[in-house]
């Protein structure tokens, strides 16, 4: 991005760059970002879904977890909007404090993962030579595995709960963090100011963490929007497998999970699965907006 | 690839054993469990009792001679396991491409023709959906609408309740019915194929889209496209003689990488549509924490990996005779 000289706006015609410090440009994506009515939909979709998980003490209509047994399995209805379950608890109350578990399991899997996953590739492409290559082996191995059948194998071992299918999350979550971050040093480490700043006397270290790094994260912010709903889908599916959240936390894998055997029953499993949907298209509208915005030149493709 | 297997092998053994799950308790049960001979017996005939390195060279030597060891779980020798199951999967893995690619072709060449048309618009919603639908979810409730409230489909497994099983030839129900010239069967094979394929296929539809799309949009500004059309070709000629074979490589690469979500996606569907493949033993070997099934299974992933890939390079030189192989 920062090697482009022109930008191509949308009616295709080149203007020159005016300026090219690195706060122009990050306002120049914010710009484009917030003229896609996508991009804003989606940000205003999980944001919703964010202040629904905070607010959901105070605006649920009942509590998640009280069982009513004598109305169990009863349809929508204006009492409960979205109906009960198969012990009795109240569906729409379940969904809105769904939130509050895959919300922070997905943002913390997220940005961990990135960071290790940067760290480790931007290293591995610094340094080169055979560190580089035993580092990337071991990323390819990972990466053999189906991320969702590595997870669930870890998960497994590791016995159900929360925090152990985070771990396990994590542990599949890096590599392409790792891939991209090492393509971008790579490609980084061949531009003048490398050698510039090495002439100025700099460490390697400084030139790593304060000059390639900062230029090589533009790809990964983008994978982070898209991973985000990419891992709330993972953590509910956990869930689903019985792998994940523990009865009797509301989580939206565990309710589509627990509403299977019950056909008759549609919203049971039916809702929880809208909440999931609604939150991983808006990452991945983000996601996509975001992506143009960052790099013009692809708006055309 | 022999350094990269065996990699895996070590990957798989080191997350199947360095963790603190007991597969005693999870295979004997508590009450069992407590009992030190039961337990003692259980460890010496499953070679638990020997030291960790001791058991990863067994099974790499077992390996070598294709042997993946026996199931705690069924039993049986996991290799007869994986042929028994194997090709449940790969007949939904097929049934789940040839969807995707008879949906999503189209609707990326639509997509591309008519850039920044509603069509365009509507693909993109189309593959923004695809790739963000939670699979499990789509399963459970497609089975609920499609099957249990409007009958439209029939139910879970490959086949219904009075069909018998055709002979075992390729093990993909659908080749085998055909070749007993059983077309009833076939019939109920390929109709059980429909519902689940779909729900796999949504997993990488909007992938194919989305490929499609940018790569035919490439194509048609190449000047070979500009000559085809200056030739005086009807535009639908240009753009699926012309365009759209030179267009299909970059779908087929991304085939061939989606190949591995097509799996994840595969433990889901069969899970829930009781399809008994690799997906499904997969996950009741990864919950009972039966060790040599799950090394078979990762390691037969591992090859299937390969193996497609593979397919897409060769598919290259078909689609571009450009593209040679020596």
């Amino acid at each position: 991005m920062a090697t482009t000289a022109t930008t191509v706006s949308a009616t295709g015609q080149s203007e020159p760059m005016r300026d090219m410090t690195p706060e122009s440009e990050w306002r120049r994506v914010w710009s484009r970002l917030a003229r896609n009515p996508m991009a804003i939909g989606g940000a205003a979709v999980v944001l919703a879904w964010v202040l629904i998980a905070v607010m959901a003490p105070w605006i649920s209509p009942y509590d998640p977890i009280e069982q009513d047994v004598m109305n169990r399995l009863a349809p929508p209805s204006a009492q409960h909007w979205l109906g009960l379950d198969g012990i009795g608890r109240d569906v729409l109350s379940r969904v809105l404090y769904g939130g509050r578990v895959s919300l922070p399991v997905a943002a913390v899997v997220v940005v961990l993962a990135s960071i290790f996953g940067t760290l480790y590739g931007a290293l591995a492409g610094f340094v080169g030579r055979w560190p580089d290559e035993v580092a990337m082996r071991i990323v390819d191995m990972v990466l053999s595995f189906p991320a969702l059948i590595l997870a669930m194998a870890i998960a497994a071992a590791l016995g159900p709960s929360i925090h152990n299918s985070m771990l396990a999350m994590l542990m599949v979550w890096w590599p392409p963090y790792a891939r991209l971050a090492r393509g971008q040093v790579l490609a980084l480490k061949e531009c003048d100011f490398v050698p510039a700043a090495r002439s100025l006397g700099l460490s390697d270290r400084r030139i790593l963490l304060r000059h390639i790094l900062p230029n090589s994260v533009a790809p990964s912010l983008v994978l982070m929007a898209m991973d985000f709903g990419n891992a709330i889908i993972i953590t509910a599916a956990l869930s689903f497998l019985g792998l994940g959240a523990v009865p009797p936390t509301p989580e939206w894998g565990a309710m589509v999970a627990e509403g299977r055997e019950l056909m008759q029953q549609w919203w049971i499993s039916t809702f929880p699965g809208l909440a999931i949907l609604m939150v991983a298209i808006g990452c991945n509208f983000i996601g996509d907006g975001l992506r143009d915005a960052m790099d013009p030149r692809l708006r055309l493709r | 690839m022999v350094v990269a297997a065996l990699g895996v092998t070590l990957i798989s053994f080191i997350v199947s054993h360095a963790v603190p799950a007991d597969p005693i308790v999870s295979n004997l049960g508590q009450i069992a469990s407590q009992r030190p001979e039961i337990v003692k017996a259980f460890r010496e005939k499953w070679g638990l009792d020997k030291p960790l390195y001791e058991q990863y060279f067994t099974f790499v030597r077992n390996l070598a001679r294709g042997e993946f060891g026996t199931s705690i779980n069924t039993r049986r020798a996991v290799t007869k396991d994986l042929a028994l199951f194997m090709p449940a999967t790969v007949e939904l893995a097929t049934a789940a491409v040839v969807f995707a690619l008879l949906l999503g072709l189209p609707l990326g060449v639509l997509a591309a023709v008519r850039r920044d048309r509603p069509i365009d618009h509507l693909a993109r919603l189309v593959s923004l959906i695809g790739v963000s639908i939670p699979i499990f979810w789509l399963a459970t409730v497609s089975l609920v609408l499609f099957y249990a409230t409007l009958h439209w489909t029939v139910g879970p497994g490959r086949l219904g309740p009075q069909i018998e099983r055709p002979d075992y030839v390729t093990g993909l129900y659908t080749v085998d019915s055909l070749i007993a010239g059983d077309f009833d069967t076939f019939k109920d094979a390929a109709s059980h194929l429909v519902l689940p394929g779909l729900v796999l296929a949504s997993s990488i539809m909007g992938l194919v889209t989305r490929v499609t799309r940018s790569s035919m949009l490439e194509v048609l500004s190449q000047d070979y496209t500009r000559t085809a059309r200056a030739k005086g070709l009807r535009e639908t000629r240009v753009v699926a003689r012309h365009a759209l074979r030179n267009a299909l490589i970059p779908t087929v690469t991304i085939l061939g990488l989606a190949y591995g979500g097509l799996l994840s996606g595969a433990v889901m569907t069969e899970t829930i549509f009781n399809w008994p493949g690799i997906g499904r033993y997969a996950f009741q070997a990864v919950v009972t924490n039966d060790f040599p099934a799950i090394m078979g299974i990762t390691f037969v992933i591992g090859i299937m990996y390969v193996i497609v890939n593979l397919v897409v390079d060769l598919l290259y030189g078909w689609l571009d005779p450009r593209i040679h192989y020596a």
